[in-house]
Protein backbone atom coordinates (compact mmCIF):
# COMPACT_ATOMS: atom_id res chain seq x y z
CA UNK A 1 0.00 0.00 0.00
CA UNK A 2 1.22 3.47 -0.83
CA UNK A 3 2.28 5.61 2.10
CA UNK A 4 1.39 9.28 1.90
CA UNK A 5 3.20 10.29 5.04
CA UNK A 6 5.96 8.53 6.87
CA UNK A 7 7.35 10.00 10.07
CA UNK A 8 10.43 8.59 11.74
CA UNK A 9 12.06 9.68 14.98
CA UNK A 10 10.41 13.10 14.98
CA UNK A 11 11.75 15.31 17.74
CA UNK A 12 10.85 18.87 18.70
CA UNK A 13 12.35 20.96 21.46
CA UNK A 14 10.94 24.17 22.85
CA UNK A 15 13.95 25.64 24.60
CA UNK A 16 15.08 22.82 26.85
CA UNK A 17 11.68 21.18 27.00
CA UNK A 18 11.39 18.21 24.69
CA UNK A 19 7.83 18.23 23.36
CA UNK A 20 8.30 15.29 20.98
CA UNK A 21 10.72 12.58 21.99
CA UNK A 22 11.22 10.83 18.68
CA UNK A 23 7.90 9.53 17.41
CA UNK A 24 7.31 7.38 14.35
CA UNK A 25 4.09 6.70 12.48
CA UNK A 26 2.64 6.25 9.00
CA UNK A 27 -0.37 7.54 7.13
CA UNK A 28 -1.30 5.23 4.23
CA UNK A 29 -2.82 6.82 1.13
CA UNK A 30 -6.57 7.24 1.20
CA UNK A 31 -6.93 6.45 4.92
CA UNK A 32 -7.87 8.31 8.05
CA UNK A 33 -5.21 8.05 10.71
CA UNK A 34 -5.67 9.72 14.04
CA UNK A 35 -3.40 10.81 16.80
CA UNK A 36 -5.18 10.93 20.11
CA UNK A 37 -3.93 12.14 23.43
CA UNK A 38 -4.56 14.46 26.32
CA UNK A 39 -3.99 18.19 26.37
CA UNK A 40 -0.28 18.93 26.14
CA UNK A 41 0.64 15.50 24.74
CA UNK A 42 2.28 17.07 21.69
CA UNK A 43 -0.43 16.61 19.06
CA UNK A 44 -0.37 20.16 17.71
CA UNK A 45 3.42 20.15 17.80
CA UNK A 46 3.44 17.00 15.67
CA UNK A 47 1.24 18.59 13.02
CA UNK A 48 3.25 21.81 13.06
CA UNK A 49 6.50 19.93 12.66
CA UNK A 50 5.09 18.02 9.67
CA UNK A 51 3.68 21.11 7.98
CA UNK A 52 6.84 23.18 8.36
CA UNK A 53 5.61 25.37 11.17
CA UNK A 54 8.16 24.45 13.80
CA UNK A 55 11.75 23.27 13.73
CA UNK A 56 12.23 19.54 14.17
CA UNK A 57 14.71 16.73 13.94
CA UNK A 58 13.97 13.35 12.42
CA UNK A 59 12.66 12.29 9.04
CA UNK A 60 9.35 13.20 7.48
CA UNK A 61 8.62 11.72 4.08
CA UNK A 62 5.63 12.94 2.07
CA UNK A 63 4.74 11.16 -1.17
CA UNK A 64 8.14 9.48 -1.16
CA UNK A 65 10.34 12.50 -0.73
CA UNK A 66 11.79 13.98 2.44
CA UNK A 67 10.23 17.25 3.56
CA UNK A 68 11.82 17.78 6.97
CA UNK A 69 12.04 21.49 7.73
CA UNK A 70 10.73 22.65 4.38
CA UNK A 71 8.83 25.93 4.52
CA UNK A 72 5.13 25.79 5.14
CA UNK A 73 4.17 27.48 1.85
CA UNK A 74 6.26 25.01 -0.14
CA UNK A 75 4.42 22.11 1.46
CA UNK A 76 1.02 23.65 0.84
CA UNK A 77 2.03 23.98 -2.79
CA UNK A 78 2.60 20.20 -2.81
CA UNK A 79 -0.81 19.50 -1.30
CA UNK A 80 0.06 19.04 2.36
CA UNK A 81 -2.54 21.26 3.96
CA UNK A 82 -2.85 22.02 7.66
CA UNK A 83 -6.18 23.04 9.12
CA UNK A 84 -5.16 24.73 12.36
CA UNK A 85 -6.43 24.32 15.88
CA UNK A 86 -9.02 26.69 17.31
CA UNK A 87 -10.07 29.69 15.31
CA UNK A 88 -7.83 29.20 12.37
CA UNK A 89 -9.86 31.56 10.21
CA UNK A 90 -9.16 35.24 9.70
CA UNK A 91 -11.96 37.02 11.58
CA UNK A 92 -11.20 40.35 9.87
CA UNK A 93 -11.83 38.88 6.40
CA UNK A 94 -15.11 37.80 4.87
CA UNK A 95 -16.05 34.15 4.46
CA UNK A 96 -15.35 34.45 0.72
CA UNK A 97 -11.96 36.06 1.33
CA UNK A 98 -11.02 33.29 3.73
CA UNK A 99 -11.96 30.73 1.10
CA UNK A 100 -10.01 32.59 -1.56
CA UNK A 101 -6.93 32.26 0.63
CA UNK A 102 -7.37 28.49 0.33
CA UNK A 103 -5.53 28.65 -2.99
CA UNK A 104 -2.97 31.25 -1.97
CA UNK A 105 -0.11 28.79 -1.87
CA UNK A 106 -1.66 26.04 -3.95
CA UNK A 107 -1.15 27.00 -7.57
CA UNK A 108 -2.49 23.79 -9.05
CA UNK A 109 -5.91 24.36 -7.45
CA UNK A 110 -6.38 27.86 -8.85
CA UNK A 111 -8.11 26.80 -12.02
CA UNK A 112 -10.60 24.68 -10.07
CA UNK A 113 -11.53 27.34 -7.54
CA UNK A 114 -15.15 27.78 -8.62
CA UNK A 115 -15.79 24.08 -8.90
CA UNK A 116 -14.27 23.41 -5.48
CA UNK A 117 -16.23 26.30 -4.02
CA UNK A 118 -19.48 24.74 -5.21
CA UNK A 119 -18.46 21.41 -3.71
CA UNK A 120 -17.76 23.11 -0.41
CA UNK A 121 -21.19 24.68 -0.48
CA UNK A 122 -22.66 21.19 -0.84
CA UNK A 123 -20.79 20.07 2.27
CA UNK A 124 -21.39 23.30 4.15
CA UNK A 125 -24.56 24.98 2.93
CA UNK A 126 -24.35 27.46 5.80
CA UNK A 127 -21.21 28.98 4.38
CA UNK A 128 -22.99 29.78 1.17
CA UNK A 129 -25.60 31.79 3.03
CA UNK A 130 -22.90 33.69 4.88
CA UNK A 131 -20.48 34.16 2.03
CA UNK A 132 -20.13 37.93 2.40
CA UNK A 133 -20.22 37.99 6.17
CA UNK A 134 -17.13 38.88 8.19
CA UNK A 135 -15.74 35.58 9.46
CA UNK A 136 -15.40 36.89 13.01
CA UNK A 137 -19.18 37.08 13.26
CA UNK A 138 -19.67 33.35 12.55
CA UNK A 139 -20.42 30.89 15.34
CA UNK A 140 -17.65 28.59 16.53
CA UNK A 141 -18.99 25.69 14.51
CA UNK A 142 -19.31 27.80 11.38
CA UNK A 143 -15.75 29.02 11.80
CA UNK A 144 -14.57 25.43 12.03
CA UNK A 145 -16.51 24.61 8.87
CA UNK A 146 -14.92 27.59 7.17
CA UNK A 147 -11.45 26.45 8.21
CA UNK A 148 -12.09 22.97 6.79
CA UNK A 149 -13.66 24.40 3.63
CA UNK A 150 -10.66 26.66 3.09
CA UNK A 151 -8.36 23.66 3.37
CA UNK A 152 -10.50 21.70 0.86
CA UNK A 153 -10.43 24.54 -1.66
CA UNK A 154 -6.70 23.87 -1.90
CA UNK A 155 -7.32 20.25 -3.00
CA UNK A 156 -5.29 18.58 -0.26
CA UNK A 157 -3.49 15.31 -0.88
CA UNK A 158 -2.97 15.07 2.84
CA UNK A 159 -5.15 17.01 5.23
CA UNK A 160 -3.85 17.65 8.72
CA UNK A 161 -6.80 18.37 10.99
CA UNK A 162 -6.07 19.75 14.43
CA UNK A 163 -8.90 19.15 16.93
CA UNK A 164 -11.78 20.08 14.63
CA UNK A 165 -14.31 19.24 17.34
CA UNK A 166 -12.78 21.37 20.08
CA UNK A 167 -15.29 23.50 21.95
CA UNK A 168 -18.25 22.67 19.71
CA UNK A 169 -21.76 21.60 20.67
CA UNK A 170 -22.40 17.81 20.44
CA UNK A 171 -24.59 18.09 17.35
CA UNK A 172 -21.99 20.14 15.55
CA UNK A 173 -19.29 17.69 16.60
CA UNK A 174 -21.29 14.90 15.04
CA UNK A 175 -21.68 16.88 11.84
CA UNK A 176 -17.96 17.67 11.66
CA UNK A 177 -17.00 14.00 12.05
CA UNK A 178 -19.50 13.02 9.35
CA UNK A 179 -17.94 15.55 7.08
CA UNK A 180 -14.44 14.25 7.72
CA UNK A 181 -15.65 10.82 6.64
CA UNK A 182 -17.21 12.24 3.49
CA UNK A 183 -14.06 14.16 2.63
CA UNK A 184 -12.15 10.93 2.93
CA UNK A 185 -14.62 8.60 1.20
CA UNK A 186 -16.01 10.86 -1.53
CA UNK A 187 -12.98 12.94 -2.33
CA UNK A 188 -10.29 10.42 -1.46
CA UNK A 189 -8.42 12.84 0.74
CA UNK A 190 -5.92 11.24 3.10
CA UNK A 191 -6.47 12.56 6.61
CA UNK A 192 -4.24 12.83 9.65
CA UNK A 193 -6.61 13.74 12.44
CA UNK A 194 -5.59 15.00 15.85
CA UNK A 195 -8.21 14.78 18.59
CA UNK A 196 -8.87 14.78 22.30
CA UNK A 197 -12.30 13.40 21.53
CA UNK A 198 -10.88 9.90 21.32
CA UNK A 199 -14.15 8.03 20.95
CA UNK A 200 -15.36 9.85 17.86
CA UNK A 201 -11.90 9.94 16.33
CA UNK A 202 -11.31 6.21 16.80
CA UNK A 203 -14.72 5.39 15.33
CA UNK A 204 -13.87 6.95 12.00
CA UNK A 205 -10.17 6.04 11.88
CA UNK A 206 -8.59 3.22 9.96
CA UNK A 207 -5.60 3.38 12.24
CA UNK A 208 -4.65 5.38 15.30
CA UNK A 209 -1.80 6.24 17.63
CA UNK A 210 -2.02 7.26 21.26
CA UNK A 211 0.37 10.04 22.14
CA UNK A 212 1.41 10.75 25.71
CA UNK A 213 3.91 13.44 26.71
CA UNK A 214 5.75 13.34 23.44
CA UNK A 215 5.86 9.57 23.01
CA UNK A 216 3.67 7.05 21.22
CA UNK A 217 2.17 4.80 23.84
CA UNK A 218 -0.09 2.55 21.80
CA UNK A 219 -1.17 2.02 18.24
CA UNK A 220 -3.72 -0.08 16.44
CA UNK A 221 -6.77 0.03 14.25
CA UNK A 222 -9.54 2.32 15.42
CA UNK A 223 -11.64 -0.69 16.44
CA UNK A 224 -8.77 -2.29 18.37
CA UNK A 225 -8.10 0.83 20.37
CA UNK A 226 -11.78 1.36 21.10
CA UNK A 227 -11.71 -2.04 22.81
CA UNK A 228 -8.35 -1.61 24.48
CA UNK A 229 -8.67 -1.53 28.28
CA UNK A 230 -6.10 1.21 28.83
CA UNK A 231 -7.64 3.40 26.18
CA UNK A 232 -11.08 2.78 27.62
CA UNK A 233 -9.95 3.77 31.07
CA UNK A 234 -7.84 6.80 30.26
CA UNK A 235 -9.31 8.27 27.10
CA UNK A 236 -12.87 7.08 26.90
CA UNK A 237 -13.70 7.56 30.56
CA UNK A 238 -15.09 4.01 30.92
CA UNK A 239 -14.35 1.70 33.82
CA UNK B 1 -16.31 81.99 4.19
CA UNK B 2 -14.01 82.36 1.20
CA UNK B 3 -11.04 82.30 3.51
CA UNK B 4 -12.36 79.09 5.01
CA UNK B 5 -12.66 77.49 1.60
CA UNK B 6 -9.11 78.54 0.77
CA UNK B 7 -7.83 77.02 4.02
CA UNK B 8 -9.77 73.86 3.31
CA UNK B 9 -8.20 73.50 -0.12
CA UNK B 10 -4.73 74.03 1.34
CA UNK B 11 -5.46 71.64 4.21
CA UNK B 12 -6.67 68.92 1.86
CA UNK B 13 -3.49 69.23 -0.19
CA UNK B 14 -1.29 68.95 2.88
CA UNK B 15 -3.44 66.11 4.21
CA UNK B 16 -3.08 64.21 0.93
CA UNK B 17 0.71 64.27 1.25
CA UNK B 18 0.47 63.09 4.85
CA UNK B 19 -1.92 60.37 3.72
CA UNK B 20 0.53 58.93 1.19
CA UNK B 21 3.16 58.70 3.94
CA UNK B 22 0.75 57.53 6.64
CA UNK B 23 -0.33 54.61 4.44
CA UNK B 24 3.18 53.17 4.57
CA UNK B 25 3.33 53.41 8.35
CA UNK B 26 0.00 51.75 8.75
CA UNK B 27 0.62 48.95 6.23
CA UNK B 28 3.98 48.02 7.71
CA UNK B 29 2.52 48.16 11.19
CA UNK B 30 -0.27 45.89 10.01
CA UNK B 31 2.07 43.12 8.90
CA UNK B 32 4.94 43.48 11.36
CA UNK B 33 3.47 45.37 14.34
CA UNK B 34 6.45 47.60 13.81
CA UNK B 35 6.53 51.36 13.79
CA UNK B 36 8.95 51.81 10.94
CA UNK B 37 10.82 54.86 12.17
CA UNK B 38 12.76 54.93 8.92
CA UNK B 39 9.61 55.55 6.91
CA UNK B 40 9.86 59.36 7.07
CA UNK B 41 13.38 59.04 5.73
CA UNK B 42 12.19 56.89 2.85
CA UNK B 43 9.96 59.84 2.01
CA UNK B 44 13.08 62.07 2.06
CA UNK B 45 14.88 59.61 -0.20
CA UNK B 46 12.03 60.00 -2.69
CA UNK B 47 12.56 63.75 -2.73
CA UNK B 48 16.27 63.41 -3.35
CA UNK B 49 15.93 60.69 -5.97
CA UNK B 50 13.54 63.05 -7.77
CA UNK B 51 15.93 65.98 -7.40
CA UNK B 52 18.98 64.12 -8.70
CA UNK B 53 17.05 62.49 -11.49
CA UNK B 54 16.00 65.92 -12.72
CA UNK B 55 19.55 67.30 -12.37
CA UNK B 56 21.21 64.44 -14.16
CA UNK B 57 18.73 63.34 -16.75
CA UNK B 58 16.38 66.20 -17.50
CA UNK B 59 18.16 69.43 -16.48
CA UNK B 60 16.51 71.59 -19.12
CA UNK B 61 13.15 69.96 -19.26
CA UNK B 62 10.01 71.98 -19.78
CA UNK B 63 7.86 72.00 -16.66
CA UNK B 64 4.74 69.97 -17.28
CA UNK B 65 2.42 67.49 -15.63
CA UNK B 66 4.02 64.70 -17.65
CA UNK B 67 7.50 65.65 -16.38
CA UNK B 68 6.19 65.63 -12.85
CA UNK B 69 4.62 62.21 -13.28
CA UNK B 70 7.85 60.79 -14.70
CA UNK B 71 9.83 62.18 -11.76
CA UNK B 72 7.27 60.76 -9.35
CA UNK B 73 7.52 57.31 -10.91
CA UNK B 74 11.31 57.37 -10.71
CA UNK B 75 11.19 58.49 -7.07
CA UNK B 76 8.72 55.69 -6.32
CA UNK B 77 11.17 53.15 -7.70
CA UNK B 78 14.02 54.75 -5.74
CA UNK B 79 12.15 54.74 -2.44
CA UNK B 80 10.84 51.23 -3.01
CA UNK B 81 14.41 50.02 -3.59
CA UNK B 82 15.53 51.54 -0.30
CA UNK B 83 12.48 50.03 1.42
CA UNK B 84 13.31 46.58 0.04
CA UNK B 85 16.93 46.83 1.19
CA UNK B 86 15.84 47.87 4.69
CA UNK B 87 13.31 45.07 5.00
CA UNK B 88 15.64 42.38 3.65
CA UNK B 89 18.80 43.29 5.50
CA UNK B 90 17.65 45.09 8.64
CA UNK B 91 14.22 43.77 9.59
CA UNK B 92 13.93 40.28 8.14
CA UNK B 93 16.86 38.81 10.12
CA UNK B 94 15.10 39.98 13.29
CA UNK B 95 11.73 38.43 12.53
CA UNK B 96 11.92 36.06 15.48
CA UNK B 97 13.81 38.38 17.82
CA UNK B 98 12.08 40.30 20.63
CA UNK B 99 10.07 43.29 19.44
CA UNK B 100 12.42 45.81 21.07
CA UNK B 101 15.34 44.70 18.88
CA UNK B 102 13.56 45.52 15.66
CA UNK B 103 12.29 48.81 17.08
CA UNK B 104 15.81 49.89 17.96
CA UNK B 105 16.98 48.74 14.55
CA UNK B 106 14.31 50.91 12.93
CA UNK B 107 15.61 53.94 14.82
CA UNK B 108 19.14 53.02 13.75
CA UNK B 109 18.12 52.74 10.10
CA UNK B 110 16.40 56.11 10.37
CA UNK B 111 19.54 57.76 11.74
CA UNK B 112 21.63 56.05 9.10
CA UNK B 113 19.47 57.46 6.32
CA UNK B 114 19.37 60.94 7.84
CA UNK B 115 23.07 61.31 8.52
CA UNK B 116 24.11 59.17 5.56
CA UNK B 117 21.98 61.58 3.53
CA UNK B 118 23.85 64.54 4.98
CA UNK B 119 27.12 62.86 4.09
CA UNK B 120 26.07 62.29 0.49
CA UNK B 121 23.89 65.30 -0.26
CA UNK B 122 25.31 67.78 2.25
CA UNK B 123 23.42 69.22 5.18
CA UNK B 124 22.28 72.46 3.62
CA UNK B 125 18.92 72.70 1.90
CA UNK B 126 18.81 72.33 -1.86
CA UNK B 127 16.38 73.88 -4.23
CA UNK B 128 13.86 71.50 -5.77
CA UNK B 129 13.51 72.50 -9.44
CA UNK B 130 10.27 73.65 -10.99
CA UNK B 131 8.90 70.67 -12.83
CA UNK B 132 5.33 71.84 -12.80
CA UNK B 133 4.13 74.99 -14.55
CA UNK B 134 3.30 77.48 -11.80
CA UNK B 135 -0.28 78.47 -12.37
CA UNK B 136 -3.01 79.64 -10.11
CA UNK B 137 -6.57 78.94 -11.05
CA UNK B 138 -8.82 81.75 -9.87
CA UNK B 139 -11.97 80.20 -8.49
CA UNK B 140 -13.39 83.66 -7.83
CA UNK B 141 -13.83 85.44 -4.55
CA UNK B 142 -10.09 85.41 -3.85
CA UNK B 143 -9.99 81.62 -3.74
CA UNK B 144 -7.11 80.08 -5.61
CA UNK B 145 -6.29 76.58 -6.61
CA UNK B 146 -2.59 76.15 -7.25
CA UNK B 147 -1.30 73.85 -9.99
CA UNK B 148 0.69 72.09 -7.21
CA UNK B 149 -2.48 71.35 -5.42
CA UNK B 150 -4.22 70.02 -8.49
CA UNK B 151 -1.29 67.68 -9.04
CA UNK B 152 -1.26 66.59 -5.41
CA UNK B 153 -4.97 65.81 -5.51
CA UNK B 154 -4.70 64.01 -8.80
CA UNK B 155 -1.67 61.90 -7.95
CA UNK B 156 -2.74 60.98 -4.44
CA UNK B 157 -6.26 60.17 -5.57
CA UNK B 158 -5.02 57.83 -8.29
CA UNK B 159 -2.49 56.18 -5.97
CA UNK B 160 -5.05 55.67 -3.24
CA UNK B 161 -7.49 54.13 -5.70
CA UNK B 162 -4.80 51.72 -6.84
CA UNK B 163 -3.97 50.94 -3.23
CA UNK B 164 -7.61 50.40 -2.33
CA UNK B 165 -7.83 47.92 -5.17
CA UNK B 166 -4.65 46.11 -4.13
CA UNK B 167 -5.64 45.84 -0.49
CA UNK B 168 -9.29 44.90 -0.88
CA UNK B 169 -9.55 43.12 -4.21
CA UNK B 170 -6.41 41.06 -4.74
CA UNK B 171 -4.90 37.94 -3.26
CA UNK B 172 -1.95 40.03 -2.08
CA UNK B 173 -4.31 42.30 -0.16
CA UNK B 174 -6.15 39.40 1.43
CA UNK B 175 -2.84 37.83 2.41
CA UNK B 176 -1.65 41.14 3.87
CA UNK B 177 -4.79 41.53 5.95
CA UNK B 178 -4.54 37.90 7.02
CA UNK B 179 -0.99 38.48 8.23
CA UNK B 180 -2.09 41.55 10.13
CA UNK B 181 -4.46 39.33 12.07
CA UNK B 182 -2.06 36.48 12.66
CA UNK B 183 1.29 35.99 11.02
CA UNK B 184 1.48 32.49 12.43
CA UNK B 185 -1.84 31.32 10.99
CA UNK B 186 -1.08 33.05 7.70
CA UNK B 187 2.17 31.14 7.45
CA UNK B 188 0.43 27.93 8.41
CA UNK B 189 -2.14 28.04 5.63
CA UNK B 190 0.52 28.56 2.98
CA UNK B 191 0.93 32.30 2.64
CA UNK B 192 4.50 33.15 1.72
CA UNK B 193 4.77 35.63 4.54
CA UNK B 194 8.16 37.08 3.64
CA UNK B 195 7.04 37.76 0.11
CA UNK B 196 3.89 39.53 1.25
CA UNK B 197 5.84 41.62 3.76
CA UNK B 198 8.30 42.57 1.04
CA UNK B 199 5.51 43.66 -1.30
CA UNK B 200 4.03 45.66 1.57
CA UNK B 201 7.34 47.50 1.94
CA UNK B 202 7.50 48.09 -1.80
CA UNK B 203 4.02 49.61 -1.86
CA UNK B 204 4.40 51.65 1.33
CA UNK B 205 7.82 52.96 0.34
CA UNK B 206 6.81 53.89 -3.18
CA UNK B 207 3.84 55.87 -1.87
CA UNK B 208 6.26 57.72 0.41
CA UNK B 209 8.53 58.33 -2.58
CA UNK B 210 5.67 59.87 -4.54
CA UNK B 211 4.85 62.03 -1.53
CA UNK B 212 8.50 63.12 -1.37
CA UNK B 213 8.32 64.56 -4.88
CA UNK B 214 4.93 66.19 -4.29
CA UNK B 215 6.37 67.76 -1.16
CA UNK B 216 9.39 69.02 -3.08
CA UNK B 217 7.11 70.55 -5.70
CA UNK B 218 4.98 72.26 -3.05
CA UNK B 219 7.77 73.29 -0.65
CA UNK B 220 10.82 73.48 -2.90
CA UNK B 221 13.63 73.34 -0.35
CA UNK B 222 14.77 69.90 0.66
CA UNK B 223 17.45 68.57 2.98
CA UNK B 224 18.28 65.14 4.40
CA UNK B 225 16.38 65.78 7.62
CA UNK B 226 13.31 66.63 5.59
CA UNK B 227 11.55 63.41 6.59
CA UNK B 228 11.58 64.07 10.30
CA UNK B 229 8.60 66.31 10.82
CA UNK B 230 6.29 65.15 8.00
CA UNK B 231 7.22 61.58 8.94
CA UNK B 232 6.24 62.14 12.53
CA UNK B 233 3.02 63.85 11.51
CA UNK B 234 2.10 61.09 9.09
CA UNK B 235 2.72 58.63 11.88
CA UNK B 236 0.40 60.62 14.14
CA UNK B 237 -2.17 60.65 11.34
CA UNK B 238 -1.93 56.87 11.16
CA UNK B 239 -2.41 56.60 14.92
CA UNK B 240 -5.34 59.01 14.75
CA UNK B 241 -7.02 56.90 12.06
CA UNK B 242 -6.24 53.66 13.87
CA UNK B 243 -2.81 52.25 13.09
CA UNK B 244 -3.03 49.16 10.93
CA UNK B 245 -6.14 50.45 9.19
CA UNK B 246 -5.64 51.64 5.62
CA UNK B 247 -8.82 53.71 5.38
CA UNK B 248 -8.14 55.14 8.83
CA UNK B 249 -4.72 56.38 7.76
CA UNK B 250 -6.23 58.43 4.94
CA UNK B 251 -8.94 59.88 7.16
CA UNK B 252 -6.46 60.66 9.95
CA UNK B 253 -4.11 62.36 7.50
CA UNK B 254 -6.82 64.51 5.93
CA UNK B 255 -8.07 65.53 9.38
CA UNK B 256 -4.56 66.42 10.47
CA UNK B 257 -3.81 68.40 7.30
CA UNK B 258 -7.04 70.34 7.65
CA UNK B 259 -6.64 71.09 11.34
CA UNK B 260 -3.05 72.22 10.89
CA UNK B 261 -4.09 74.60 8.16
CA UNK B 262 -7.02 76.00 10.14
CA UNK B 263 -4.86 76.50 13.22
CA UNK B 264 -2.17 78.20 11.15
CA UNK B 265 -4.77 80.32 9.37
CA UNK B 266 -7.01 81.36 12.23
CA UNK B 267 -4.77 81.23 15.27
CA UNK B 268 -1.09 81.32 14.52
CA UNK B 269 1.32 79.28 12.44
CA UNK B 270 3.50 78.98 15.54
CA UNK B 271 1.07 76.43 16.89
CA UNK B 272 0.84 74.38 13.73
CA UNK B 273 3.51 71.83 14.56
CA UNK B 274 2.45 71.56 18.19
CA UNK B 275 -1.08 70.66 17.11
CA UNK B 276 -0.06 67.25 15.78
CA UNK B 277 1.44 66.33 19.13
CA UNK B 278 -1.60 67.59 20.97
CA UNK B 279 -3.71 65.33 18.76
CA UNK B 280 -1.39 62.41 19.48
CA UNK B 281 -1.72 62.92 23.22
CA UNK B 282 -5.49 63.23 23.00
CA UNK B 283 -5.84 60.11 20.89
CA UNK B 284 -3.64 58.09 23.21
CA UNK B 285 -5.63 59.28 26.21
CA UNK B 286 -9.13 59.06 24.83
CA UNK B 287 -9.14 56.51 22.07
CA UNK B 288 -5.85 54.65 21.82
CA UNK B 289 -7.12 52.39 19.05
CA UNK B 290 -7.73 55.43 16.85
CA UNK B 291 -10.85 56.48 14.99
CA UNK B 292 -11.30 53.30 12.93
CA UNK B 293 -9.03 51.01 14.91
CA UNK B 294 -10.11 47.81 16.52
CA UNK B 295 -9.59 47.02 20.18
CA UNK B 296 -7.07 44.36 19.32
CA UNK B 297 -4.41 46.97 18.58
CA UNK B 298 -4.47 48.42 22.09
CA UNK B 299 -2.48 45.66 23.70
CA UNK B 300 0.50 46.29 21.42
N1 LIG C 1 5.49 27.61 21.48
C1 LIG C 1 5.76 26.82 22.54
N2 LIG C 1 6.75 27.13 23.42
C2 LIG C 1 7.03 26.35 24.47
N3 LIG C 1 6.37 25.22 24.75
C3 LIG C 1 5.38 24.86 23.95
C4 LIG C 1 5.02 25.64 22.80
N4 LIG C 1 3.98 25.02 22.18
C5 LIG C 1 3.72 23.92 22.91
N5 LIG C 1 4.55 23.81 23.96
C6 LIG C 1 4.58 22.72 24.96
O1 LIG C 1 4.75 21.51 24.27
C7 LIG C 1 3.91 20.51 24.79
C8 LIG C 1 3.00 19.97 23.70
O2 LIG C 1 2.10 20.98 23.30
P1 LIG C 1 1.04 20.77 22.13
O3 LIG C 1 1.72 20.18 20.97
O4 LIG C 1 0.34 22.04 21.92
O5 LIG C 1 0.05 19.72 22.79
P2 LIG C 1 -1.41 19.29 22.36
O6 LIG C 1 -1.72 19.86 21.02
O7 LIG C 1 -1.36 17.81 22.37
O8 LIG C 1 -2.33 19.80 23.42
C9 LIG C 1 3.16 21.13 25.94
O9 LIG C 1 3.82 20.81 27.13
C10 LIG C 1 3.24 22.60 25.67
O10 LIG C 1 3.24 23.33 26.86
MG1 LIG D 1 -3.23 21.10 20.45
Amino acid sequence: METTLNVEGLQVNYGNVQALKGISFKVPKGKIVSLIGANGAGKTTTLKAISGNCKSAGVVVFNNHPITNKESFQLVAEGLIHCPEGRGVFPNLTVMENLQLGIVGRHSAKANFNKNLEECFVLFPRLKERINQIAGTLSGGEQQMLAIARALIGEPELLLLDEPSLGLAPLVVKLIFEIIVRINKDKGVTVLLVEQNAKQALKISNYAYVLETGKILLEGTGADLLNNDDVKKIYLGEH
Amino acid sequence: MNEFIQHTINGLALGSIYALVALGYTMVFGVLQLINFAHGDIFMVGSFVGLYFIRWFMPNVEPSLLTTIIVILVAMVGSATVGVIIEKFAYRPLRKAPRINILITAIGVSLLLEYGGQLIFGASPQFFPDILPRKQIDLGGAIYLDSNQVTIFLVSFVLMLVLQFLVFKTQFGRAMRAISHSLETANLIGINVNKVILITFIIGSSLAGAAGVLYGVAYPKIDPLLGLLPGLKAFIAAVLGGIGNVTGAVIGAILLGLSETYVAGYISSTYRDALAFLILILVLLLRPAGLLGTKKIEKV
